[in-house]
């Protein structure tokens, strides 16, 4: 009994989502997505600029109410919760964001403190030893606890974004184009840095990107959005030989195909 | 060509811009009401987050010295010289007439009721408004409000409150600030530049001055302070993207602060007064 008990909760997909629909006005954004991402694994989700990933992950994360399907966390539709019940679920949640959205008033180890001391109520002298130990885990030195998000490079900054990400143990962390806007070199430092905070936490993760190279190296499953529609779903390893000529083309990053540029 | 088109070219001209206008005007009186209706609804979810827990006292701190330290320069330059200038026109005005000597009890009256809280709210809308749809804006534009609710931390609690409540509490001190610099000011010229006495001066003000005269300025100051800080976080927290959308903000916010000041100045002054 107990075993099957346990056995399900395994087969439960850590997220899901049942035909997620999102308009703004007229334009429609979100078409009825599904995606399943089973605990522990990483989904990378790639697709062209403006296709809506930034907005499928915000239903996710519950910043943008779906106009029509379900969000599951833990096989919870979580879509419509409230106040103490969606601060449950957000507890489980850490988020890089795409320009790192780091508070610029407050300084580096305040900001990856920010959801221990405000949200959870730790003490601010207990909030910065974890903070330390955290910008630690993303190769920062604790010497830039103490400056301001603007005296940090780009790079830098991501760093931060994912140190403050990581610093309440999230079960699931989600990453908007971790690598936009970074050199090649720091990206794959990034990369690393997503694989070994994820694998050290144990996290499911979902991210969205259209850098094939990091896709690549941080997913075990890639989809792929277009138009609003999960249009190929598989495991990384298959995504060169997918057979769907709008993962080709994209993968190939040619102007030739399926996919035409809207401009 | 004029038979398949019998309305002559220049009234289908004026047709079609009548169509068009009564269009627009249909179109913005509906964005009007959704727009009155969302700002309804914005300021029912602060008033909501204001009396519930948690309450976040080093934001409301910062808030009050960010809002009422750094306004009291303005707010006492403002009313000083109002105070002053009230004196020098009302002396010039009285003296054909032969009234010179209500010019204490004018320079009260008009500094307590109707100058110290219009001007301070016109001047704090300016320079606390702005800044508060600046900095909320920006933080909108950036994903930082993203980034606080993912933090388990309540934006209208966080960013909102704190402004709102400071606003409103910290308003009536800068006005009564305002209140004494000001008549202080008509003090300055009639004693020094008119020629009066001193020691009636002071009698005068200080015997025609009714209570109400100075709480009907404190309450519509406190009602301005709401107002200021509402339509910053508001159009802060509803900014569009980029900078544009930043600027368009803090204009947004200046200007609906500053309108609203006097519609509401007017309508106070009428419950007080009448
Ligand atoms: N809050 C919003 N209001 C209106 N339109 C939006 C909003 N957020 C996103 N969009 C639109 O939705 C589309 C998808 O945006 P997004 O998900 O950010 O794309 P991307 O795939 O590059 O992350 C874009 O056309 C964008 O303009
Ligand atoms: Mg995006």
């Amino acid at each position: 009994m107990t075993e099957a008990f346990a056995s399900q909760q395994e087969k439960t997909p850590k997220i899901e989502l049942r035909g997620v629909k999102k308009s703004f006005g007229s334009k429609h954004v979100l078409n009825g997505i599904d995606l399943s991402v089973p605990k522990g694994s990483s989904l990378v989700i790639i697709g062209g600029s403006g296709t809506g990933k930034s907005v499928m992950l915000k239903c996710v994360l519950g910043l943008i109410h779906p106009d029509a399907g379900e969000v599951l966390i833990d096989g919870q539709d979580t879509s419509h919760l409230r106040g103490r019940k969606r601060d449950a679920v957000m507890g489980k949640f850490g988020m890089l964001f795409q320009g790192g959205a780091l508070f610029d008033s407050l300084q580096i180890w305040e900001n990856v403190a920010f959801g221990l001391i405000q949200g959870k109520g730790v003490s601010r002298k207990d909030a910065y030893d974890i903070a330390i130990e955290k910008l630690r885990a993303v190769g920062l030195p604790s010497r830039v606890a103490k400056l301001l998000p603007a005296e940090l490079s780009g790079g830098m900054q991501k760093r931060v974004g994912l140190a403050r990400a990581i610093a309440a143990n999230p079960e699931i962390i989600f990453f908007d184009e971790p690598t936009t806007g970074l050199d090649p070199i720091m990206a794959d430092v990034i990369n690393d840095l997503i694989i070994e905070t994820s694998k050290g936490l144990g996290a499911t993760t979902l991210s969205i990107t259209h850098d094939m190279h990091s896709a690549r190296k941080i997913a075990d499953d890639i989809a792929m959005i277009y138009k609003g529609e999960i249009i190929w779903h598989g495991k990384a390893a298959d995504v060169d030989h997918s057979g769907n000529p709008y993962v080709e083309q994209f993968i190939k990053g040619s102007a030739e195909g399926p996919i035409k540029m809207e401009i | 060509m004029s038979a398949q088109n019998p309305v002559p070219p220049r009234l289908h001209r004026f047709g079609n811009g009548f169509l068009d206008l009564s269009e627009t005007i249909g179109h913005s009186t509906i964005r009007f009401f959704a727009s009155v209706g969302r700002l309804a609804e914005f300021a029912g979810r602060a008033i909501v987050n204001l009396f519930t827990p948690p309450w976040f006292g080093r934001q409301i701190a910062r808030q009050f010295v960010d809002i009422g330290y750094y306004s009291l320069a303005v707010v006492g330059l403002t009313t000083l010289f109002s105070g002053m200038v009230l004196a020098l026109q009302s002396y010039t005005g009285f003296a054909r007439f032969n009234a010179e000597g209500a010019i204490a009890n004018v320079v009260a009256l008009s500094i307590t009721r109707e100058l110290a809280p219009v001007l301070a709210g016109l001047m704090v809308a300016g320079r606390i408004g702005a800044s508060i749809a600046a900095e909320i804006g920006t933080m909108r534009v950036t994903e930082q409000i993203d980034a606080l609710t993912t933090l388990s931390v309540n934006p209208f609690k966080y960013l909102v409150v704190p402004r709102i409540l400071a606003g409103t509490l910290i308003m009536p001190v800068l006005v009564l600030i305002g209140d004494i610099i000001g008549i202080f000011g008509g003090f300055l010229v009639s004693i020094y530049r008119l020629g009066f006495n001193a020691h009636h001066y002071v009698d005068q003000t200080i015997q025609f001055l009714e209570p109400i005269d100075v709480i009907s300025g404190l309450v519509k100051a406190a009602v301005f302070g709401f107002i200021v800080t509402l339509m910053g976080c508001y159009n802060g927290y509803n900014s569009e993207r980029g900078a544009q959308g930043v600027g368009a903000a803090t204009t947004n916010a200046v200007v609906s602060a500053s309108i609203l000041i006097l519609i509401f100045n007017y309508l106070l002054t009428q419950i007080f007064f009448s």
